[in-house]
């Protein structure tokens, strides 16, 4: 964390583009745009910036297909995904894909450049969209586990969230900022953070098939 | 297509289905059932041959099919003798968005009578010294086809743009029987060509040997090569023909819903993004109006409701989002909502809204607070609704008693249903409303993890 982040833009409108690099400018370091898939994995993978900001929606198959295509070679990039038109399983599924976190294309430039500088120093960003998303899809998978279909993964903690993330995501969700829910829940933000991040892995490494069914569900619906 | 814009008749099926302010209207299927009332048109969209039957179809109101039907038995029954009559209803009957049919169209074209006549007279001179050389029977067979191709010459001047397609397609076989069109696959055709003149000679042949025989297989034999050669001669054509209508259809339908998008579109972003031109100046109206148009247009796209439709079946969230509207459109505060889980609304869950309402309306109205969240939660034993503002908040010892709002309807009656009312509030640090309503034991029964 030393100095401003360098961050990629990925983002299929110039417009929005060059609105938040004219925006973020002074705050981090933009080091290169692009508008779809395949020139976003050419140029992370030739300039390998600290943070790229994804669109969850690309012509070219998705912000999840440019995280999947770097995670394995450059795993030191970090995603941090924002849309404006948020279908929850699609922004679940860039979220299990690997990315960070996600903000919604309304944020304002003060809190996207705080959430870059978070995402560039290892912690997750839970907009208060997303944290009900994914008490959502907790809740939805959790739910049927009296039914005969279900496999538990290999590791069952995975597979719930406990009562104390749980109490931190509702709390995101009705707009909390992370210092706020340390004071409303007596504990440091230190903590609040670490809380956040094991709910982001339990998202991106439970392989219990309902989040895949809960996703599902939701486009039927 | 050009016509439709120089022309707008009210009849037409073209472009101008959208009034002046988008709306569009029901109007082909309105006026199917009832006839339009305006002149006699031939309707080119929806035709089969001329576009006559569906233009008398239109303009009396009756089912199109119904119409072809009759068309067809009368030719039959008249023993094709009604055939002209439906060209010649072709002719004369203009197509709808144009002023003339091709008719007086012919009648006016005087270029186009000096043409037909000087070909007449060149056709008649050929014909007529040919049948010098002849006993008679080669000119007296070709003078009606000097006439027919002199009309042929005058009609084609005249037909619109697209019935001249129509005809070119008509003709098209000819052309290609007659030598192998360019760009096609020249081989291919010649075999098959060679083929079907070999089935339609040899079928022809057996007939005509037939006759001296009394067999009565061979004739049928004959009558099938004849048939299998024409199809060989002309069945890529109808293919191609059948293609085509497929692919216009497609093609209508596809072009149906690009309407119906642009409609939407228009009648909602554009006219969104008008009003925010116009209202530059007050930032807080322009993050109404943006918010306003976002959220119609999530509903349209995500839960296919049209804007302003009423939500049919409302269930518990998607009441929650209709606080959030309401408010919205009527104190100008954002609302952040965001709800978890869904289930269907009883009595409980109704008064639990309507205390959440009145909460979400308190703090807009009186916090001062830029934004206002709204967390909804269907947990399997109860659901659960916070309203949280960051805004000036108050003291809840010090009520006056005539701010009644918050007491009496949201504590009363959350209280008389059975569930809890939980006020935060201090002066300076905003206020949480916490309203939690249990449900009943025989709401499906979810283990809902830790809680």
């Amino acid at each position: 964390m030393s100095g401003a982040p360098r961050v990629v833009l990925v983002d299929d409108h110039g417009l929005f583009r060059s609105g938040v690099r004219s925006e973020l400018g002074r705050q981090v370091e933009v080091i290169g745009e692009a508008d779809d898939v395949q020139p976003a994995i050419d140029l992370i993978g030739s300039v390998q910036p600290d943070v790229v900001l994804l669109d969850v929606h690309l012509p070219g198959g998705g912000g999840q297909a440019v995280i999947q295509a770097i995670k394995p070679l450059f795993p030191s990039v970090r995603f941090l995904a924002l849309s404006a038109s948020d279908a929850p399983e699609d922004v679940i599924a860039v979220i299990r894909a690997g990315a960070r976190g996600y903000v919604t294309k309304t944020i304002s430039t003060a809190e996207l450049a705080d959430a870059i500088r978070r995402v560039a120093a290892g912690d997750a960003v839970f907009s208060h969209r997303l944290a009900g998303f994914v008490l959502d899809a907790f809740a939805a998978s959790s739910g049927s586990s009296g039914s005969s279909d279900v496999k538990p993964s290999f590791d069952p903690e995975l597979d719930q969230l406990t009562s104390r993330e749980r109490e931190v995501l509702r709390l995101i969700a009705q707009g909390y900022t992370y210092k706020e829910i340390a004071r409303e829940l007596y504990i440091s933000v230190k903590t609040v953070e670490s809380h956040v991040s094991s709910v982001l892995r339990k998202l991106q490494l439970s392989s219990r098939h309902q989040l895949t069914r809960w996703a599902t569900e939701r486009r039927l619906a | 297509m050009m016509e439709s814009v120089e022309d707008p008749a009210p009849w037409h099926r073209g472009r101008d289905q959208f009034g002046p302010w988008g709306h569009r209207h029901r109007g082909p299927f309105w006026l199917r059932r009832r006839g339009h009332g305006g002149p006699l048109r031939r309707d080119p969209a929806e035709r089969l041959a001329g576009g006559v039957a569906s233009g008398v179809a239109a303009w009396k109101g009756l089912n199109v099919t119904t119409v072809r039907i009759a068309f067809v038995l009368i030719a039959l029954v008249s023993g094709g003798f009604a055939v002209p009559f439906y060209v010649a209803g072709w002719l004369l009957i203009p197509a709808a968005g144009e002023d003339s049919s091709i008719g007086s169209r012919a009648r006016s074209d005087s270029a186009g009578i000096a043409l037909a006549v000087g070909l007449a007279t060149l056709l008649a001179f050929v014909l007529f010294v040919g049948g010098v050389f002849n006993d008679g029977w080669f000119a007296g067979w070709a003078w009606p086809q000097t006439v027919t191709v002199a009309g042929l010459a005058l009609i084609w001047r005249n037909a619109s743009p697209d019935e001249q397609a129509t005809l070119r397609r008509l003709v098209e076989p000819l052309g290609a029987a007659g030598a192998g069109r360019a760009g096609r696959p020249g081989r291919r055709s010649a075999i098959r060509l060679t083929l079907a003149g070999l089935l339609v000679f040899g079928g022809a042949g057996w007939l005509f040997s037939a006759r001296a025989s009394v067999a009565l297989l061979r004739p049928l034999g004959g009558v099938v090569l004849v048939i299998a050669g024409i199809v060989l001669l002309l069945g890529p054509w109808w293919l191609r023909i059948a293609r085509d209508l497929v692919l216009e259809r497609q093609a209508k339908v596809r072009a149906e819903e690009r309407a119906d998008i642009s409609a939407q579109v228009h009648d909602s972003v554009l006219q969104t993004l008008a009003l925010i031109q116009r209202r530059a100046d007050d930032p807080q109206k322009v993050v109404w109006l943006a918010r306003m148009q976002e959220r119609e247009l999530r509903s349209w796209l995500f839960e296919g409701r049209a804007p302003g439709e009423a939500e049919a079946d409302i269930t518990f969230a998607a009441g929650v989002r209709q606080i959030q509207q309401d408010v919205e459109a009527r104190y100008g505060v954002p609302v952040e909502a965001v709800t978890v889980g869904d289930c269907e609304l009883d009595e409980n869950l109704n008064a639990l809204l309507a205390a959440a309402r009145e909460a979400t309306v308190n703090a807009a109205k009186w916090s001062g607070a830029g934004v206002i969240s709204l967390f909804a939660e269907v947990e399997p034993d109860s659901v659960s609704i916070v309203v949280r503002d960051r805004g000036k908040g108050f003291d809840p010892s010090s009520v006056p008693a005539d701010r009644k709002g918050l007491a009496e309807s949201v504590h009363g009656r959350m209280v008389r249903r059975g569930g809890t009312a939980d006020v935060v509030s201090a002066e300076g640090e905003g206020t949480k409303v916490t309203l939690r309503m249990a449900r009943p034991a025989a709401a499906p029964s979810r283990s809902g993890g830790a809680s």
